[in-house]
């Protein structure tokens, strides 16, 4: 399974350390993730379900392209990360 | 008399206290590091509100039901799904709770939504969304309009004023159900000038109606200073008023409706106070004179400026505060004749509350 882990800034609304995740796509393992902390939802997208701006996504080490991040597959081997942009702080 | 202060700042909200001696104190501080836009506390229930604006997590709620000691985020309104070009609420800007118990929310992109429960439940105002001008709304200080002043009419909850930088004055007499536009008289020199009076282009920075004499509301506007004593049916310019008209806050004394503060800068592409000196204009004859009050408050290098929600009056009238984008706080149990400053340095402030 694919792994996902969040940025410690988020540890008051979700576990931030590294979990296996089941989903096809990036969008999917995150919702995995919000069934069990519905709360961390609202930090990660917005109220449209997008990506929000300040919010970035690393698939294997590598930023990814915001407006496509969400429908990225991925594979049993991924490593996901959600950090904060440093842009939005 | 109010004992109570809450400031919300860029780096948390914090509570004081006011000691028999005068002298303010924080008793708590909450929400650390995270930015506080905006403070509410229902006078029924005493119910706590705070808006948090996380820079990279979005906008949030929280209510307190026992007095500021524990919080909870409360689920957060949402505008409606439109496609991928949808508009997301970037900032829960403004609250202001009815007689009747509802709670009523503003919001950045200017939205309103009211809640029945005490935010348990939210329900966007569809009349409101669909506002044919709403296209000509821009942003003023932030990337899009936004609802920063709710007025609701003691009298007659269902009658509710509010108004958006940039979008003007919108009024409803049915709780919501239609909005028409209160913005003649008003004027906008920084529009093509055709446009100067079109009401969508008006840029109410803040928006204060009289507890005690309801018809009668006080802006101050991006172009200076505006009255008006029949609910915003008329709004009539106030040209003088001490070292400057351009400003962010406007507070309204309780039970005299021709009595009324102001904090000015220099307009606009400056916003700090005239020659760094920072003072408080009063109004006590309706817009005819002002006092330029300054004892207590930094007369040499001063770049403070006030916030619309910066400058905070108690229910007495006599009890000002108001809190500075440099983290400045000063209070006044004179009605502004003389101010104390708090010996803190705060983050900046957004918004200073007396509950």
């Amino acid at each position: 399974m694919a792994s996902l882990a969040f940025t410690p800034h988020l540890r008051n609304v979700i576990d931030p350390t590294p979990r296996p995740v089941a989903g096809a796509t990036v969008r999917d393992a995150l919702e995995a993730c919000f069934e069990e902390s519905p709360a961390a939802r609202g930090y990660v997208l917005d109220d449209q379900g997008r990506l929000r701006k300040h919010v970035a996504i690393f698939l294997n080490n590598s930023r990814g392209d915001p407006a496509t991040i969400l429908e990225t597959s991925v594979s049993e081997t991924c490593e996901i990360f959600v950090m904060q942009a440093l842009s939005g702080g | 008399m109010s004992d109570r202060l809450l400031i919300s700042t860029r780096k948390g909200l914090f509570d004081l206290r006011r000691s028999s001696t005068n002298a303010w104190s924080i008793d708590s501080f909450q929400f650390e590091g995270r930015p506080a836009t905006f403070t509410m506390r229902d006078p029924k229930t005493g119910t706590l509100f705070v808006s948090i604006t996380e820079g990279h997590f979005g906008p949030k709620l929280h209510r307190s039901n026992d007095d500021g000691n524990t919080w909870e985020e409360l689920n957060a309104p949402a505008f409606p799904d439109g496609g991928d070009d949808a508009k997301s609420i970037m900032v829960f800007w403004s609250m202001f709770m009815g007689a009747n118990g509802r709670l009523w929310l503003g919001t950045i992109p200017a939205g309103v939504f009211h809640s029945d429960d005490l935010g348990d439940t939210w329900h966007m105002n569809e009349a409101f969304w669909a506002i044919e001008g709403r296209p000509k709304w821009m942003g003023g200080g932030f990337d899009d309009s936004g609802v920063h002043s709710i007025c609701i009419d003691p009298r007659n909850p269902d009658h509710v004023s509010v108004a958006i930088s940039i979008g003007g004055v919108w009024r409803s007499e049915d709780g919501g159900a239609s909005w028409r536009s209160t913005c003649n008289g008003m004027r906008a020199d920084y529009t093509p000038p055709d446009l100067a009076e079109d009401p969508d282009q008006q840029d109410p920075h803040c928006v204060s109606q009289c507890a005690a004499a309801p018809d009668h509301l006080w802006m101050q506007h991006h172009n200076g200073i505006f009255k008006s004593d029949n609910l915003g049916g008329n709004w009539t310019e106030i040209k003088q008023a001490g070292p400057s008209t351009f400003g962010f806050p406007v507070a309204v004394h309780p039970s005299d409706p021709d009595t009324a503060w102001f904090v000015p800068g220099v307009k606009d592409e400056y916003r700090y106070p005239k020659d760094g000196k920072f003072v408080v204009t009063r109004t006590r004859d309706g817009g005819q004179s002002f006092d330029v009050l300054d004892k207590g408050l930094p007369q040499a290098a001063s770049y403070d400026i006030v916030y619309r929600h910066a400058l905070s009056i108690d229910k007495t009238g006599n009890r000002l505060a108001m809190g500075s984008t440099t983290g400045g706080v000063w209070v006044t149990e004179n009605g502004g004749d003389e101010w104390s400053e708090l010996p803190e340095r705060f983050p900046p402030v957004a918004a200073v509350t007396y509950v």
